[in-house]
């Protein structure tokens, strides 16, 4: 079951397209990252799922229902540029944009109350918004965010103006959400992020969508074949050992400890390789190498070759 | 509860909270209070004696029938040589000027009436233009009384035939079915231009502040957590209608203080004045106000304000009064709606100018006609600009008191609606891309672009 569907999605504006054609499925409760360089239609896209704009063509489908006005209580939007009224109170502030949700006084203050203690930030109720810090103000925004327990979660850069230990914080709120049965669809740059909380990206580029599917299968399939392995012996015997099972890429010997990148022939096992090579070297370490998100996103974007990614990897 | 309506209560209720609506709502009154209070408790006080010494050169003004007289404020004294009995030397005079308790000398010289026609006076501090004045009314009057009586002409003659050729404008609107009606042109410009100026200042006032709160949301960046709740077009004009509440609360608060300050100003300060005396006075002329002008001869002259209150009654002031709040709220809504639309196109106040201007000219514009429409209400050029949207808000007020006929009245409000329709849509256009625009430096020609985006 997908949460959100966007169909073919169009939008331009008079001097370029921000989104040609762009399709995507957000599966239920899932952690669903966004994608691309600065400009690439991100915000645009998140913005038509909004309904802060509207597309030139194409339909978005929230939970199988054409999207409409009565879907807004239902999402909850974090924007990456994103502030408060600065002379407004804290709490006065986050019970009207709980309201402006759809929530009832008395229960918007009920649940605030409940994640001021949370984040510890309820002796702030009733200070004005700019004498907080700007972590404290990310607190305030973060929660009004996610008050009214929306369904499907849109954070866009959510970690920036944090500091590490905040980051976290919002980074378990994130995850405690998602168990809770949210989907939450997020936009970064932050790639060590997507790597470590995302089920499935898309990547956007020039306003086309160049990738996409779960982080597990787009891993494997720019797996390279590549293998690392440190050994100590004969680095001539090494290479003589390889044979047929595989092809020498680079190595770095020192003081009799050896260091190894091998491309696997194909129709080659691991396995093979590592027989072939045992008899003639002790073996530390034998990884495969897998390129990172990061490689990723920045081949797809430059446009090179997977084996390119690899050689970006090793430089 | 409506979101629209959680709009416009938050920009009310943080509008009236703040500190500068307070002081402002306090300091209006006052200040108004002020300016009627002021002159009338002014004029009550007992003015510093000047006394003026004078030396009479001509020695005209010497015999009793010439002499000058004092005032309230002023007294004067003939210098005289004691050795000769005749006026003392300006030499001397002047010589001991700092020495003596006069303000100033007064010289006459012996030619008045022949030669130079100047009289001059000394001064150690500054008369006064009103004191000045006194002197040489004063002594302009006995010289003019001295040469009619020289030429043997009878003074009671010359009074008599002044007063009786004093006549009074009467202006009566003579409707088509022959009924006619008395008019005050001089309360008629005072209604119109009043509530013209009003107007002025309300859109001039509030609109600015409208563009002031949507530049607010786009420059914390708030406008795209609320725009993920509400549609831009409901935003806008909740702000409008939340900002329009704030200025007929203050303008209500204005009417209320500035009534209550005046009768209490009225009760203590000016208490010397026998009320009872005066309402007396205005029933003798009450009576007196129904007769008929024409047959009046030797009535004394009705009091002003009472003449005036009563020219008041003669005007439909309910039907001015709801126009009034019509072209008032109107007039704003159209306008508010432009500033709303520079203020989502800007990054920084200072980038509003450009975009200001076309919204100003119309409006400075219109304040500027109204001085040419109040003297010729009924000119071709009075009936279009009270048609012309951007305009008629100001016009029409300043044209209402002296009778619109209704089918022009309903046209110029009907225009104004539709005008009010139509710049609301394309500022809402605006409004909704601009506001969503960061950091870049819009032109006219970008504006003109987003006119034509879809939502």
């Amino acid at each position: 079951m997908n949460i959100l569907s966007a169909k073919n999605i169009v939008k331009r504006y008079a001097s370029h397209t921000a989104l040609d054609d762009v399709t995507l499925e957000i599966p239920t409760q899932s952690i669903f990252g966004l994608l691309g360089p600065n400009g690439a239609g991100k915000t645009s896209l998140i913005r038509i799922i909004n309904q802060i704009t509207g597309p030139d063509s194409g339909e978005i489908y929230f939970e199988g229902e054409k999207l409409t006005q009565k879907h807004i209580e239902q999402i909850g939007y974090l924007p990456e540029e994103r502030g408060l009224y600065k002379k407004m109170e804290v709490g006065e502030q986050a019970l009207y944009l709980a309201q402006l949700k759809g929530m009832s006084k008395a229960e918007a203050k009920s649940k605030l109350k409940y994640w001021f203690e949370k984040f510890e930030i309820d002796a702030w109720w009733n200070k004005k918004v700019e004498e907080l810090s700007k972590g404290m103000q990310q607190k305030v925004q973060f929660i009004v965010t996610v008050l009214h327990e929306p369904k499907l979660l849109i954070l866009d850069e959510p970690f920036s103006g944090f500091d590490p230990i905040n980051a976290n914080l919002i980074k378990n709120e994130i995850l405690h959400l998602k168990k809770q049965g949210s989907t939450i669809l997020f936009s970064t740059h932050n790639m060590g992020s997507v790597e470590e909380l995302c089920d499935n990206i898309a990547l956007i580029n020039k306003s086309k969508k160049i990738l996409d599917g779960s982080v597990k299968e787009i891993r494997k399939q720019f797996k390279s074949n590549i293998f690392e392995i440190e050994f100590s012996g004969s680095m001539m015997g090494f290479t003589n050992s390889l044979w047929t099972y595989g092809k020498l890429i680079e190595h770095t010997a020192e003081d009799g400890n050896c260091k190894a990148l091998v491309q696997l022939a194909g129709g080659a096992k691991s396995n093979q390789l590592l027989q072939a090579v045992m008899p003639v070297a002790e073996i530390h370490s034998f990884r495969e190498i897998v390129p990172s998100m990061n490689d990723i996103f920045i081949a797809k974007v430059n446009e090179v070759n997977p084996s390119e990614i690899i050689k970006n990897f090793t430089e | 509860m409506n979101k629209v309506s959680l709009i416009i209560k938050r920009e009310y209720l943080t509008r009236v909270k703040k500190k500068s609506f307070i002081i402002m709502t306090i300091l209006g009154p006052l200040l108004m209070a002020g300016i009627m209070v002021v002159p009338i408790w002014l004029s009550m006080q007992k003015k510093e004696m000047q006394n003026i010494e004078v030396i009479d050169e001509s020695g005209f003004f010497g015999s009793n029938e010439n002499i000058i007289k004092g005032s309230e404020t002023m007294s004067f004294d003939y210098r005289i040589d004691s050795a000769s009995g005749k006026t003392e030397s300006l030499k001397i005079a002047t010589a001991d000027f700092y020495d003596s308790n006069y303000d100033a000398i007064l010289w006459i010289p012996n030619n008045i009436f022949s030669g130079g026609k100047a009289i001059k006076i000394f001064y150690k501090k500054q008369l006064g233009i009103v004191s000045e004045e006194y002197i040489g009314n004063t002594i302009g009057k006995v010289m003019y009384h001295a040469i009619l009586n020289h030429n043997k002409i009878d003074l009671n003659l010359v009074k008599a035939a002044e007063e009786n050729s004093q006549i009074k404008v009467i202006t009566e609107k003579l409707e088509a079915t022959g009924k006619s009606k008395k008019t005050n042109t001089g309360l008629f410009m005072a209604i119109g231009l009043g509530g013209g100026v009003l107007i002025y200042m309300f859109i001039f006032l509030y609109g600015v502040q409208v563009m002031r709160g949507v530049m607010e949301e786009k420059t914390s960046r708030i406008v795209e957590v609320i725009l993920s709740s509400v549609k831009p077009f409901q935003l806008m004009m909740g702000k409008i209608i939340g900002v329009a509440l704030v200025g007929l609360t203050q303008f209500l608060l204005w009417v209320i203080l500035t009534m209550t300050l005046y009768s209490a100003a009225t009760v203590t300060i000016l208490k010397n004045i026998d009320l009872k005396q005066i309402q007396q006075k205005e029933q003798v002329i009450k009576v007196g106000a129904d007769l008929d002008y024409m047959n009046m001869k030797k009535m004394d002259k009705p009091n002003i304000v009472t003449e005036v209150w009563n020219d008041f009654k003669s005007i439909d002031i309910m039907t001015i009064f709801l126009c009034f709040l019509f072209y008032f709220l109107a007039g704003y809504l159209m306008y508010s709606a432009m500033f709303a639309a520079v203020g989502s196109a800007v990054d920084n106040e200072a980038d509003t100018q450009q975009f200001m201007l076309p919204i100003t000219i119309p409006l400075i514009f219109s304040f500027v006609i109204a001085q040419t429409v109040i003297q010729n209400p009924e000119s071709s050029l009075a009936f279009w600009f009270s048609m012309i949207p951007l305009t008629s808000p100001v016009i029409m007020m300043v044209r209402l008191p002296f009778g619109v006929p209704a089918w022009e009245l309903a046209l110029s409000m009907g225009l104004l609606v539709l005008g009010f329709i139509f710049t609301t849509w394309l500022a809402a256009r605006i409004y909704r891309t601009g506001i969503l625009m960061y950091g870049k430096k819009v032109s006219w020609k970008e504006l003109g672009k987003w006119l034509f985006y879809k939502g």
